[in-house]
């Protein structure tokens, strides 16, 4: 495990931002911490961060209990991120990367290649003012990366993005995880889960409400729904029950009255039409945010 | 250590390559040398001799009554009326009209110029005819004017302090007042100044949301004190600027005037009339410099500067950052700058009443609080204050530094990451105890 959260509790003034949260993050994975607005994200981020302390229990890296020599070893990239608008693009994140532990000849040599790789070379001098959006993006994201951290902490980081500079983040992240970084990888963005993420956690209102490995999560999530073609007339059957049908079409969508009784239904369909098709409607993780966040409420 | 130490570089470099910080290391210099060197400068473009018309019409003055070296006066009988038109295409500066009773009306005396008179011209000519008209009164009176002569003395004091051990030295307080309101008002200025700009830069970075970056690599103290420190060195830094262009200009000026027709003028009186040159130099503002330089013990007086300014600025900035951390641009900062504000404004306006009384009451506790203690005890320092005073106030200053910037770490740190919030001094208050 890279980042073990044990129990960790945060009070501000008004409210428990979180309440008892434990959570395992395995090394070398694609993490997704996903959750309503104002679930605790961010808090259990900064824990993280050690921006702010936890008020009760602990949270391990790598086997050890959090401390300030850990900060040289994750990677941040907030949601609201910015940069110094009166500097210039290399002297900043010159600045940021030494601020990160690395010496200053070590750093500019990995930002020149970072440079040649992200195609910018001639940005070096330019004022971060003079940049725009995306650039500005694109330079952040090698703020947070150029020190090669073990975990990597992106928060929200296609927000803001066209397509172009979010495939090129999106095969940035899958190149990370190759070399071995474990990405924490908070967003509100389903898709992305489901194309990135190995494993998830939902937190709402203050407490971890689901969590595992992405295929896992959507099996416990499965209803026995199946999506089916066919010609000829269907009928509800002792194993199956018809929940949406198109005549038109011959399209229909069934559930099973017994899981794990698909040959069984299957063996029913065919007395009754001919099987064209005969699909698993997978849950989509937007229906499994939405049904876990409403059931938890 | 080494972090706080590459904040302090980043803080101390851009402002240092801003164009502002170059332009106000100029301005400084060049203003202070020309506050004394343009009025030497005018004064010399004045040299060259005034003529000036006199149409006498009491009939009292005679030709060697009228003689002065700045100013050449020609008698003239003319009407009036038409001396008025005509005397500016002669070539006369000014036209005097005397009347016919200036003894018993002396208030009647009529200049006409064409520009403005200028003030010494004015004070020239009516001193040459006063000195006329007196001595014709005194005549008289029956009063002989070698008398009036030998009454004209000039009371001249030199002031000494006797310390505990006897020893007396020469003291200036025109100039011990002068140096301290100097240095009262610079303590002033760069205490709002440098507090200022360290708040600007805590704003800035939290409103371009860089903060979270930095702080998920460094202790929010850290930063803080970084930026600190950075502007404060920035502050030396344009101190030192100030002193060398200052000098080096001033410099630069008075080889200037070495090679003037004053100084020219200056050498042929000296040749001549010894005890001319003399009141020349004693005149000269120059000589009151020498004088406060020679009286007073100038490097407790840098160092107390230095000291005073770096634990004052230490202080009062880490107040202005705990402002900037709670606000989100300059235009809500501005309710809280005042807060801070108010003790700097009033530590000024005490000074004045210190400089006044330096041995008063309100000056001794004016000294010692921390919050007035910078200007007040810079001010009473040039007078000379006692070494336990002085010991005391300055530790004090120390602790309240401390104390102060306990507090500002506390508030800045949940401060920076406080956003979408008016934040009011309550809830700054209640920040203090927040735990983590």
């Amino acid at each position: 495990m890279i980042l073990s959260i044990q129990n960790v509790v945060k009070r501000y003034a008004d409210h428990t931002a979180l309440a008892g949260v434990s959570l395992e993050i395995p090394k070398g994975q694609i993490f997704g911490l996903l959750g309503p607005n104002g679930a605790g994200k961010t808090s259990l981020i900064r824990i993280i961060n050690q921006i702010t302390a936890p008020d009760e229990g602990r949270v391990l890296f790598d086997g050890e209990l959090l401390q300030q020599k850990h900060v040289e070893q994750i990677g941040y990239l907030p949601e609201e991120r910015g940069l110094y608008k009166k500097m210039k693009v290399g002297e900043q994140l010159l600045y940021l990367a030494q601020l990160k532990g690395l010496s200053k000849a070590e750093a500019q040599n990995r930002l020149k290649d970072w440079f040649i790789r992200l195609d910018i070379k001639d940005w070096w001098n330019k004022q971060v003012d003079d940049l725009s959006k995306g650039m500005q993006q694109k330079t952040q994201f090698i703020a947070t990366v150029v020190h090669e951290p073990k975990l990597l902490i992106l928060d929200e980081p296609f927000s803001g993005f066209d397509p172009i500079n979010a495939n090129m983040l999106k095969d940035e992240i899958l190149g990370l995880k190759e070399r071995g970084t474990t990405i924490l990888f908070s967003t509100h963005r389903m898709e992305s889960v489901e194309e990135l993420c190995d494993s998830i956690a939902l937190i709402n209102r203050s407490q971890v409400v689901l969590t595992g490995e992405k295929d896992e999560v959507r099996n416990r999530f499965k209803k026995f729904e199946y999506e089916i073609s066919y010609s000829g007339q269907l009928a509800d059957s002792k194993t199956f029950e018809i929940i949406d049908i198109d005549p038109e079409k011959n399209k229909a969508t069934i559930k099973l009255t017994q899981p794990d009784q698909t040959n069984q239904a299957i063996a029913a369909l065919l007395k009754q039409v001919d099987l064209f098709e005969f699909k698993e409607v997978i849950p989509s993780f937007n229906d499994i945010f939405i049904q876990v966040v409403e059931e938890t409420k | 250590m080494n972090k706080i130490l590459l904040v302090i570089q980043r803080e101390y470099l851009t402002r240092i390559q801003k164009k502002s910080f170059w332009i106000a290391s100029l301005l400084g210099p060049i203003l202070i040398t020309a506050i004394y060197a343009v009025p030497i400068w005018l004064a010399m473009q004045d040299k060259e001799v005034k003529r000036v018309e006199i149409l006498d019409e009491s009939g009292l003055f005679q030709v060697e009554d009228l003689k002065d070296k700045e100013v050449e006066f020609t008698l003239v009988k003319k009407p009036a009326e038409e001396l008025k038109k005509s005397f500016t295409k002669e070539g006369y500066t000014a036209f005097v009209h005397l009347p016919k009773d200036i003894l018993t009306q002396s208030k009647e005396l009529k200049i006409y110029s064409e520009k403005n008179l200028s003030l010494p011209l004015k004070s020239t000519i009516e001193r040459v005819i006063e000195k006329k008209v007196r001595a014709t009164l005194m005549k008289e009176a029956g009063i002989a004017s070698d008398i009036y002569d030998k009454t004209q003395v000039d009371v001249g004091s030199e002031t000494i302090t006797v310390s505990d051990s006897g020893n007396e030295t020469s003291s200036s307080s025109g100039g011990a007042m002068i140096l301290a309101g100097v240095m009262g008002m610079l303590l002033y200025i760069t205490l709002l100044l440098y507090g200022s700009q360290v708040m600007a830069g805590v704003i800035e970075e939290k409103s371009s949301r860089i903060i979270e970056v930095i702080i998920s690599s460094i202790k929010p103290y850290q930063l803080m004190l970084g930026k600190i420190l950075g502007v404060g060195m920035v502050g030396l830094t344009q101190f030192l600027l100030w002193i060398v262009l200052t000098i080096g200009l001033s410099q630069a000026a008075s080889t200037f005037y070495s090679v003037s027709p004053v100084k020219q003028k200056m050498e042929q009186m000296k040749k001549g009339d010894p005890d001319a040159v003399k009141q020349v130099e004693n005149a000269s503002p120059m000589s009151e410099v020498t004088k406060v330089i020679e009286s007073t013990n100038i490097p407790l007086v840098v160092g107390g500067f230095l000291f005073y300014f770096l634990f004052g600025y230490l202080l009062y900035s880490s107040l202005f950052a705990a402002i900037g951390s709670a606000v989100e641009n300059t235009a809500e900062a501005q309710q809280f700058t005042f807060i801070v504000m108010l003790p700097i404004i009033l530590a000024f306006v005490m000074a004045q009443f210190t400089m006044q009384d330096p041995d008063s009451t309100m000056a001794f506790w004016a000294s010692m609080i921390p919050f007035t203690s910078p200007i007040n005890m810079m001010v009473r320092l040039p007078y000379g204050v006692p070494m336990w005073e002085l010991a005391t106030s300055m530790v004090l200053l120390v602790i309240g530094f401390l104390g102060c910037s306990w507090i500002s770490a506390r508030i800045y740190r949940v401060g920076i990451l406080m956003y979408g919030k008016k934040v009011t001094v309550k809830e700054m208050a209640k920040w203090l105890f927040y735990k983590g």
